[in-house]
């Protein structure tokens, strides 16, 4: 490999490319060649740096400065500036919103100081598509010492010891799973990995596949030698086409050098890896759908056991990790089980990557370690609530996740506790709401989602769902009763009490959450016919201020039902039962004397 | 591309790689680093900045230090061009003036290897453009 | 095999492993409700996809309710079937269920006879909590020829899909659409008629709600029976004596041939005929036929095509057009004994009453449903002019005695209207499963060899077995015979013929369970191989009974060739008898 004095790393994940990342990559290096610089400078396609709030990002190597929103326009300054001159270009700099100081490399940004990446540790640092960077991190030095030194029995125990548990959202123990798949015999098994990311807002898997693919096929490796299988499939969503470019990629460079196919490293183990394509159906994220799914059929679940590990992909064993679990592999093997399990709380070991989103500063991937708190990671990491607003709730674990409150702030986050304050990890959606949003709208709106994307089998999460986001419309256009709420609870512990599979048994959770921690707004949706936050139209309630009226009859003439009277000259009154909330009058009115509620 | 045949294979493959990335694994943890600032504004460069810059890169791996060479801007001593400023972990950075390459070597024997402070150092209460807003 | 213990309703059980909960409550005498889940034992085939959920019980120490059709007992398994939990889950999932159904069931045309009905009231359901105007999943009404598809009744039970696919391994229905619109439907929700569908019923058979239903014709049956300027006769075909009783109250396998007949005449048919006339004239045709192509095959003709395959069952022919278009030279080209009915009822028939056609109403009373879509196929009609003009199933024959205030048990038994009315116990037995086959084995024996066979009934060729073969003897020569019932064993058959692993010179199928007795037009029988059985031992009871028993005995037959066709394969049988057979699209 050449050696360079300055490397400029350029995101080439899907959200900064989306702002032409590949445009900045060109004329980074037609700069580069004009100025005579090539010899020293070279420009490098990486993965997602996580910080997508202002991307694209140019990250350059060695003082770590952090370019933010670059434009295809600015590439030229950066060369002759920075690289030339050794000048940084301060307009570029990421400004800290607190402080409206430029910080000058990314080791001093909030974001990234409490961050740990493990499974990122690739991720926005080497170029996806050469396998040579890979290596020259240890890349596949881990399955290579397992297939020199370690019994699939040892390299098991390893795995149990590293306490590492599925991040796709069961947070079931990886060793396990890996134990039991080795312990049933067939003639054929098979390594799955689960790419079928679906939580709205969460990207992770992608953000992996797109910075650091080899890590996943080392591990899917791993795997296929611990269990005894010698094919891998990668079920991923055809929604993601950088991804699977990237996989195919590394695929094809890793089949070259021997590192997938027949007689890895010269050892009798062969192992190949093969892409199947899903169509994006949330429900197979659920392991036998997915596997359903990649068998042709219809993708839905069916009742468990048989658990794929006995019964699985095509009826062989078959074992599913999900993409997050997978990308933290190779590094347990590398730095061993005791430095994994010395990361996180006593029983969440290691880091979770959170995608964050909402009424949040920085919006973007982050990797955090497991016991981290909530306020850490909104605070620190995030950069605090959007516009300054208060803090009101933050929903995790996706549509089958729950709300937290303030209350939770300080929680360490892992799996159990998530659990037990009534949320869960999931896949690791992070969304951060502020006093303006209204929770039975939040409800409603995840409700929206798994009504869409229940598969259908099971008439519990078919028509159940249906029925829930049906009362939550109802609850929102305000002819919610209290009976309402009562059987809104009664429906959403039968559909979590009945439901076939993870879908069903979660998606009530959103649901739960908000009755528990917000039973007051939902009864003023029903009672007052109050919207706190202001966000239900239908529930606004519209009054007149007597000492701001001027009795100019104004919004009498535009309210179109009658609902507003009074004498000319004279402060006027609306009728509530009457209005329709359709704001007419407060668009007329010059005086601001129609006050919203 | 030809085969990886063996473990042996991979490990000879990954040394010769990683030169190529040490760049980027430095940079990862540049707090446990010597970081070595090379000023290369106009003035420094017209100087000979590149130059000295190239030869300390040269030294860093082949001494195999533990060093990290960057570019700085104008630090202000435009009359003692090409200047450096050396900061080893635990210790208040340096800043030494009129750096050509047989400098540059000596900073790195005398200084870097062995704590020693050599002719030409700049005091350091100073403030660099870079720490202004 | 392994037992394990466990305690139901605080009663201890032993079971074998591998039992469900549901079985082992069974097995004490506690029926858990179930809904989507069906055992057809028969089949070895059980619908269990654990999808209405009706069945859930709690199982102590488990965080969720566990539906008991497809959850395995263990060891210790501490279960209630009927705790408040579980009840209200129940009741609540029933609830759900119903606020996406039609409420129209005081004329469903399952009404009395739907699992969910039954269901709503053993649950004891008062009111559907939902929202006013909640939104149910509704869908375009398919209307084919033989059944009607109304799923907006469809409670995603799967069972027609476990019929369709895994049974008759037709492929024509599968789960479409996610999530509230999900539905079973042919693929791009396709009319049936459009699809693979062969038609054969089955899945009308399974369905607990009146989702799918047979299509109705017994209106237009009534409208012509009192239309004076028609005259109206009626076939019979020989399943429905076999179980037409059961509607009635009577036992599984009660013969009601004569109260079948006089009810009949009671409702106002011109003529009670025979559907087994028209199975004795098939036995000539397609006989010929077979000894025809066996001759030649055996003096050396390498361009004859073996194995003949039958052709009376409207479902198997669909399912060949659909399957396997490269073998449509292999079936005989004979009609089915309905059509051959209709051929010759309008042709010699309407000319010995000296009536047109299109004033001569023939009626089909079949077990089958296929039936209704093979008397509106073109090739058998005259400008425009069905040979058959409707065809009702078993079911619709005895609501149509119901609605006629018939007491049916109380009925005198009655003879057949002649000619068309006669016929031999070779006819009989086209009903059941290697019927067909055995029918055309006793006449084609005694025209090759010239020998009178010493005994008729060949035992070989009966039973219910899914895949019979048998080899007879044809006086030195033997005969190689395949059999299968139920559409996915003729593919199993046709695909081992394929790959050598079979050679037939004749080979039988009929799409359902038992042959004809099991079609979808008899009263419901789920699989039940009890009733099915007493149908079949029936069938051959009324064999047995008869004094003729080979077709090319049958007088009228000899007559009916004598004054009208000429000789089995005569040009005029071709043109009246005789059919061909079209590619159709597998999607």
């Amino acid at each position: 490999m050449a050696q360079y004095k300055m490397h400029l790393l350029v995101c080439g994940g899907t959200g900064c490319r989306a702002s032409q990342s590949d445009v900045i990559v060109k004329n980074l290096e037609s700069s580069i060649k004009e100025l005579g610089l090539s010899e020293e400078a070279q420009v490098v396609t990486t993965g997602c740096f996580g910080f997508c709030e202002k991307g694209p990002i140019v990250k350059v190597i060695p003082d770590n400065t952090f370019y933010t929103q670059v434009k295809p326009e600015d590439c030229e300054e950066i060369v002759r500036e920075h690289v030339l001159k050794g000048r940084r270009v301060y307009r570029l700099l990421y400004e800290d919103p607190e402080t409206q100081k430029h910080i000058e490399d990314s080791k001093h940004m909030g974001f990234y100081q409490k961050q740990l990446r493990i499974a990122l540790r690739n991720c926005g640092f080497i170029d996806p598509e050469n396998i040579d960077e890979y290596i020259a991190r240890d890349g596949y030095a881990a399955i290579g010492n397992i297939l020199a030194e370690m019994s699939p029995e040892q390299a098991i125990d390893i795995m149990k010891k590293s306490g590492l548990r599925g991040r796709g959202g069961g947070g079931f123990p990886t060793g396990i799973k890996w134990e039991i798949a080795s312990k049933n015999k067939a003639d054929q098994k098979y390594v799955v990995c689960n790419a079928d990311e679906g939580d709205p807002g969460a990207f992770m898997d992608r953000s992996i596949l797109e910075g650091d693919p080899h890590s996943v096929l080392e591990a899917m490796a791993i795997c296929g030698y611990c269990i005894g299988a010698s094919k891998g499939l990668i079920y991923i969503r055809a929604e993601y086409p950088l991804a699977i470019k990237r996989l195919q990629v590394a695929i094809s460079q890793a089949r070259e050098y021997g590192l997938l196919g027949d007689n890895i490293l010269g050892t009798p183990f062969s192992f190949d890896v093969e892409l199947k394509y899903g169509a994006g159906a949330f429900v197979c994220g659920e392991e036998t759908a997915l596997i359903h799914s990649m068998e042709g059929h219809r993708g839905e679940p069916t009742v468990k056991p048989p658990f794929p590990a006995e019964k699985g992909y095509l009826g062989k064993p078959t074992n599913v990790n999900n993409v997050e679990t997978l990308a933290n592999i190779p590094v347990i093997y590398l730095k061993g089980a005791e430095w994994f399990a010395s990361i996180g709380t006593e029983k969440s070991k290691g880091t979770k990557v959170f995608a964050l989103a909402g009424k949040i500063n920085n919006v973007g991937l982050i990797e955090v370690p497991m016991g981290i708190t909530l306020r850490e990671v909104i605070y620190e990491i995030g950069g605090g609530i959007k516009g300054g607003k208060k803090f009101k709730a933050v929903q995790t674990g996706g549509p089958s996740g729950g709300c937290l409150t303030e209350k939770h702030l300080d929680t360490p986050i892992d799996f159990d506790n998530l659990l037990a304050a009534g949320s869960m990890m999931g896949s690791g959606g992070m969304i951060v709401m502020d006093e303006d949003d209204c929770m039975v709208s939040v409800a409603k709106f995840y409700l929206e989602f798994t009504v869409e994307e229940s598969c259908g089998k099971c008439a519990p999460c078919r028509v159940g769902n249906k029925r829930l986001h049906e009362i939550l419309e109802k609850i929102c256009a305000g002819k919610g009763t209290e009976d309402d709420l009562e059987y809104l609870k009664n429906l959403s512990y039968v559909i979590k009490d009945t439901s076939l599979c993870g879908l069903g048994q979660t998606s009530p959770n959103p649901v739960l959450s908000t009755l528990e921690h917000f039973y007051d707004e939902y009864l003023a949706h029903v009672r007052e016919r109050i919207c706190i936050a202001g966000r239900c139209k239908a529930l606004k309630l519209y009054t007149i201020l007597p000492d701001k009226c001027t009795g100019c009859t104004a919004c009498t003439r535009a309210c179109p039902v009658g609902a507003i009277t009074g004498e000319k000259r004279q402060p006027h009154v609306i009728d509530v039962d009457k209005c329709i909330r359709c704001g007419a009058c407060y668009d007329k009115c010059k005086f601001t004397a129609i006050h919203v509620q | 591309m030809k085969k990886i045949k063996s473990l042996d294979d991979l490990r000879q493959m990954k040394k010769n790689l990683e030169q190529g990335m040490n760049i980027r694994e430095k940079s990862d943890t540049p707090e446990s680093l010597i970081q070595i600032r090379v000023a290369m504004a106009t003035c420094g460069i017209a100087a000979g900045a590149r130059g000295v810059m190239n030869t300390l890169i040269e030294r860093i791996e082949k001494d195999k230090i533990p060093a990290i060479v960057t570019q700085g801007g104008c630090m202000g001593y435009c009359y003692a061009e090409p200047t450096i400023e050396v900061k080893i972990p635990g210790k208040d950075p340096v800043v030494f003036g009129n750096v050509d390459t047989a400098v540059a070597n000596q900073i790195v024997d005398k200084y870097i290897l062995n704590g020693e402070l050599i002719d030409g150092v700049i005091p350091t209460n100073y403030q660099t453009i870079n720490e202004k807003k | 095999m392994e037992k394990i213990k466990l305690t139901i309703d605080n009663i201890e059980v032993e079971v074998q492993n591998g039992t469900t909960i549901y079985h082992a409550a069974k097995k004490i005498g506690i029926d858990i409700p179930v809904l989507c889940y069906m055992n057809l034992e028969h089949l070895n085939i059980e619908n269990r996809p654990g999808g209405c959920r009706i069945c859930v019980v709690e199982v102590e120490g488990r965080r969720n309710l566990a539906p008991s059709c497809s959850t395995n007992c263990t060891e210790g398994m501490v279960v209630k079937t009927h705790s408040l939990r579980v009840l209200n889950a129940r009741k609540t999932v029933l609830e759900l269920i119903l606020s996406d159904h039609p409420t129209e069931c005081l004329v469903c045309s399952s009404s009395g006879k739907c699992d969910l009905q039954s269901l709503a009231q053993k649950l004891g359901i008062r009111e559907i909590h939902a929202v006013e105007n909640a939104e149910r999943s509704t869908y375009r009404k398919d209307c084919s020829p033989a059944l009607n598809r109304d799923m907006d009744k469809c409670v995603m039970c799967r069972r027609c899909e476990t019929i369709c696919n895994d049974v008759q391994t037709v492929g024509a229905l599968s789960a479409v659409n996610r999530g509230f619109m999900s539905v079973v439907a042919p693929a791009f929700e396709q009319d049936l008629i459009d699809s693979p569908c062969t038609f054969c019923g089955q899945c009308v058979a399974v369905c607990p709600t009146g989702a799918l239903t047979p299509f109705d014709d017994t209106s237009k049956v009534l409208k012509a029976l009192t239309d004076p300027s028609k005259t109206v006769i009626v076939q019979t075909a020989p399943a429905v004596r076999a179980a037409l009783g059961e509607e009635f109250g009577l036992t599984p396998g009660t013969l009601v041939t004569g109260k079948m007949v006089a009810a009949l005449r009671t409702l106002g048919f011109d003529k009670v005929f025979d559907t087994d006339f028209a199975a004795d004239l098939t036995i000539m045709e397609e006989g010929t036929e077979l000894l025809d192509r066996i001759t030649r095959y055996l003096g050396g003709d390498k361009e004859v095509k073996l194995p003949i395959l039958t052709s009376c069952c409207p479902a198997w022919v669909n399912f060949f057009e659909h399957n396997y278009p490269c073998m449509l030279d292999v079936p005989s080209t004979a009609r089915s004994p309905q059509q051959m009915f209709g051929a010759i009822a309008k042709t010699y028939y309407a000319d010995m009453l000296k009536i047109k056609r299109e004033d001569l109403v023939v009626v089909s009373v079949m077990p089958c449903l296929a039936k209704k879509y093979e008397c509106q196929r073109d090739e058998f009609k005259v400008d425009g002019n069905p040979d058959v003009d409707f065809s009702i199933s078993t079911r619709e024959l005895a609501s149509l005695i119901k609605m006629a205030n018939i007491n049916f048990n109380n009925l005198p038994d009655e003879e057949f209207d002649s000619p068309m009315g006669e016929s031999t116990g070779a006819a009989v037995i086209f009903g059941a499963t290697g019927g067909v086959i055995e029918a055309a084995v006793r006449t084609a024996y005694e025209l090759q060899t010239g020998l009178k066979l010493n005994k008729i009934d060949f035992e070989e060729l009966r039973g219910l077995e899914g895949i019979r073969t048998a080899t007879i003897d044809f006086n030195g020569t033997p005969i190689h015979i395949g059999i299968a019932h139920q559409l996915g064993n003729a593919r199993k058959l046709l695909d081992g013929i394929r790959s050598g692993l079979y050679n037939f010179h004749a080979i039988e199928i009929m799409a359902c369970p038992g042959g004809c007795i099991g079609g979808a037009g008899q009263p419901l029988h789920f699989g039940n191989s009890d009733v099915i059985k007493a149908r079949f031992d029936a069938i051959y009871r009324e064999d047995a009974s008869k004094t003729l028993r080979k077709s090319h005995e049958n007088p009228y037959i000899i007559k009916l060739y004598k004054e009208f066709l000429g000789h089995p394969m005569s040009e005029k049988a071709h043109h009246l008898l005789h059919t061909h057979y079209f590619e159709k699209n597998k999607i």
